[in-house]
């Protein structure tokens, strides 16, 4: 499936491709894998003052402005954007469709790329903001998140209308994965335009449901069965930073190591598990871990071993 | 792979002679594949017949020992490819590299094999060292692997060296301790073959092709070797994982026994954040010792945690000990709220509460490990659980209030638990944990 669009009311320079796996993730020498995974960079509309400090120290006065932070994430190698509308939280500004569209527009303004747009997470606040969302941004294909066993009808009456997609999420079960797919193909809406997000547990919080569910969809799928055939995407950034591994710098034990070090491992690692189980969009929060999860994702593509990444012969 | 009664039937005389004490051959036979009888009993059996059924009888990947005593770590015996199938049985080894010409070489040593970190209740160390004969020089690392020992005493250790000259001089020193010897290759597997057998000890065999680890095994093993590790040299992601995975299946679904044994994986790299990523792919997709460069906790923590969560029994959930926890630094004024053991449960709620910044008591009733709505149908999460639950934590002394929340999937119960808690008001809940931020923040009231 694709994301963005740069014709017919797109304006994207880039798309993003991705799916299309015959084999389990990067086995290339016994299926085709013809589309790599690709990465992208978590963005908010408003300031995320409770984001980790590491985060917040490396994106620095952009992430006040979205678009600025748009246009330094594109700059550290992301592929696509997500930006979460936060902002229209009820608690945390309660912005209307109006001020939603704005930020999406400033986003889309200041970047090529490809773009999915995440609502507040408020049921009714989502389906108000990304209807607005998905109107006034007609034919850029971004894909609009999440849509759920409750909003489902609203979020897909919003992608089919005006040439988008749809991230559906449900919670860690093929079962219920596959009924949310069901109830959204019955609306008309073409099993090529969703995103299948099984939720992700962050390593030590969880990510063994994670990598199991998703090995178990991966496998149904390549077995045939068309409604857990679509491409998965984790928000590895969002899961993997919210813990205290990753957010403490300080009070912590000794033995969990340097702070900065450790909370990057901390989503490299719960990403790089997670494109082994069958990722195909993995959505991080730093930059680091965004180009060395790139660099990981060449490798097990293409098998070549980057100057940097060479094995060496190293002193401890 | 086990054989049927009826293959097992073909491999005997067929001649009905009781003296096993069964009626038939067959009824023997159908006793020897449910494990009910065995083979000694048939007095005609031939040799034959005998390895036959041996080899059908050895589990898939052969379970290999390295070290000796309380800190030896076993790996192999794996059956699954995919852990939702059954479970992965033994945890990855995560051993760290040294040098034999490194100054610092017993200070490393040492803050590798005493690392210990505390999660989820349990203590979780690294598993081993890896001496390597950088220098080239047999003196020189027989002096290291004395050392190290003497410094390390218990810890599992690796014998790297191509030299068969310098593991002998190591297996000098620690040959009873049942080091992995790394690693006989097509050059020198004579000599390491005669040092393994002659110390008991465990082999690597190193080749860069399936076919070569083939031929090396039949070698080593023909030289009577049992224990084998494979070290497929690979260097790259793609070809790591895909050669653990060819290895993985020939042994689980062709019962190739040549290749049915742990991989050992070399994780090394020059920056901490790339052998991160090494390290967690062969975590991922079976390998069954990973070796590290890097002496670094903030690479071992996350890499131990890995380990523990792709490890864990599929059916039987993890648990977290039952128990009041405190979310931030709660106050009298806190709210409390009350849930079950079920892992996944409790760190979705722990963590939906952390994120709402309000400092909370969170009670964890023990239900078996199991989530809200699954316990409370098997009625192990019921109003008298809550209530005993309640009680037994002694929270009561804790608050300015008698608030309890419980989750709104037993929203049902809520009556009855204040019948079983006099004095208490029972909130309920949202059903899910995502929705407790706005809960806390417009509905939760001390007062």
């Amino acid at each position: 499936m694709t994301l963005g669009a740069t014709g017919d009311g797109g304006t994207r320079t880039s798309t993003v491709t991705v799916g299309g796996e015959a084999t389990l993730p990067f086995l290339q020498f016994e299926g085709a894998m013809p589309l790599k995974p690709a990465v992208a960079a978590e963005i908010v509309d408003i300031y995320p003052e409770d984001w980790s400090p590491a985060l917040l120290a490396v994106w620095g006065d952009e992430a006040r402005d979205p678009a600025a932070w748009a246009a330094k994430a594109v700059a550290a190698g992301a592929e696509l954007l997500a930006l979460k509308l936060r902002g229209c939280h009820p608690d945390q500004g309660d912005h209307g469709p109006a001020e939603a569209v704005a930020a999406v527009k400033a986003v889309l303004g200041a970047v090529g790329v490809p773009l999915i747009v995440y609502g507040p997470g408020v049921a009714d606040k989502d389906n108000e903001v990304l209807v607005a969302v998905a109107e006034a941004t007609k034919g850029e294909r971004i894909a609009l998140a999440n849509c759920t066993d409750k909003n489902y009808r609203t979020i897909v009456a919003g992608a089919l209308g005006n040439g988008h997609v749809v991230v559906g999420q449900t919670p860690i079960d093929v079962n219920l994965a596959k009924q949310l797919n069901i109830l959204i193909s019955d609306m008309g809406l073409s099993l090529d335009r969703v995103l299948l997000d099984p939720t992700t547990g962050a390593l030590g919080y969880g990510i063994e449901y994670s990598y199991s569910v998703m090995e178990r969809l991966r496998l149904a799928a390549l077995m045939g069965d068309s409604m857990t055939q679509q491409p998965m995407i984790c928000t590895v950034g969002e899961e993997s930073w919210r813990q205290k591994e990753s957010r403490s710098p300080d009070g912590v034990p000794p033995e969990w190591g340097d702070f900065a070090t450790r909370a990057v491992i901390w989503e490299i690692a719960t990403a790089v598990t997670l494109l082994q189980s069958g990722a195909d969009i993995v959505v991080l929060r730093h930059p680091a871990a965004i180009d060395r999860v790139k660099q990981a994702i060449d490798e097990l593509m293409t098998g070549a071993v980057p100057e940097a990444l060479a094995v060496s012969s190293p002193a401890v | 792979m086990a054989l049927s009664g009826l293959q097992i039937y073909k491999l005997l005389p067929q001649t009905n002679c009781k003296e096993c004490g069964f009626p038939t051959c067959l009824a023997f036979a159908m006793k020897l594949a449910q494990k009910g009888t065995e083979l000694a009993k048939c007095p005609y059996v031939t040799d034959e017949t005998r390895v036959a059924l041996d080899a059908a009888a050895a589990p898939p990947i052969r379970l290999v020992t390295v070290g000796t005593g309380e800190r030896a770590f076993a790996v192999g015996n794996e059956t699954v490819l995919f852990r939702h199938e059954k479970t992965f049985v033994h945890q990855t080894a995560l051993l760290v590299r040294v040098h034999d010409d490194d100054a610092d070489l017993v200070e490393a040593a040492k803050l590798a094999a005493g690392y210990a970190v505390e999660r989820v209740g349990m203590t979780l160390t690294l598993d081993g060292l890896v001496i390597e004969n950088r220098s080239g020089a047999a003196a020189t690392f027989a002096k290291a692997v004395a050392a190290v020992h003497e410094a390390c005493p218990g810890a599992p250790l690796v014998l790297k060296s191509d030299d068969p000259a310098a593991i002998e001089g190591a297996l000098g020193v620690v040959g009873a301790e049942r080091p992995l010897i790394h690693a006989a290759t097509a050059a020198n597997w004579q000599a390491m073959a005669a040092l393994a057998t002659k110390h008991t000890c465990p082999l690597a065999i190193r080749a860069d092709s399936l076919d070569g680890l083939a031929e090396l095994s039949a070698q080593v093993t023909g030289a009577g070797v049992e224990d084998l590790v494979v070290d497929p040299a690979t260097q790259g992601l793609r070809d790591g994982l895909a050669l653990a995975t060819l290895l993985r299946r020939l042994a689980l679904k062709k019962n190739l026994r040549a290749l049915g044994y742990p991989i050992i994986a070399f994780a090394g790299r020059e920056a901490v954040e790339g052998e991160a990523v090494l390290a967690t792919a062969a975590i991922a997709k079976y390998a069954s010792i990973v070796v590290l460069d890097h002496i670094d906790p903030a690479l071992f923590y996350p890499l131990i945690t890995l380990r523990q969560n792709i490890y864990t029994d599929p059916q039987k959930p993890i648990q977290v000990e039952p128990k009041l926890y405190q979310v931030g630094v709660p106050t009298a004024d806190s709210p409390l709220l009350i849930t079950t053991n079920f892992s996944l449960t409790y760190f979705s709620v722990s963590g939906e509460v952390e994120s709402s910044g309000k400092p909370c008591w969170l009670l964890v009733a023990d239900a078996d490990g199991q989530s809200v709505l699954t316990s409370w149908a098997a009625g192990k999460f019921d109003a008298l659980k809550i209530a005993k639950t309640v009680k037994d934590s002694g929270v009561e002394q804790q608050l300015s209030h008698h608030k309890l929340i419980i989750p709104g999937h037993v929203a049902s119960l809520s009556g009855e638990c204040e019948e079983e808690l006099p004095g208490w008001e029972i909130m309920v809940g949202p059903r899910d944990a995502v929705d407790i931020p706005s809960y806390l923040k417009t509905v939760w009231s001390p007062s």
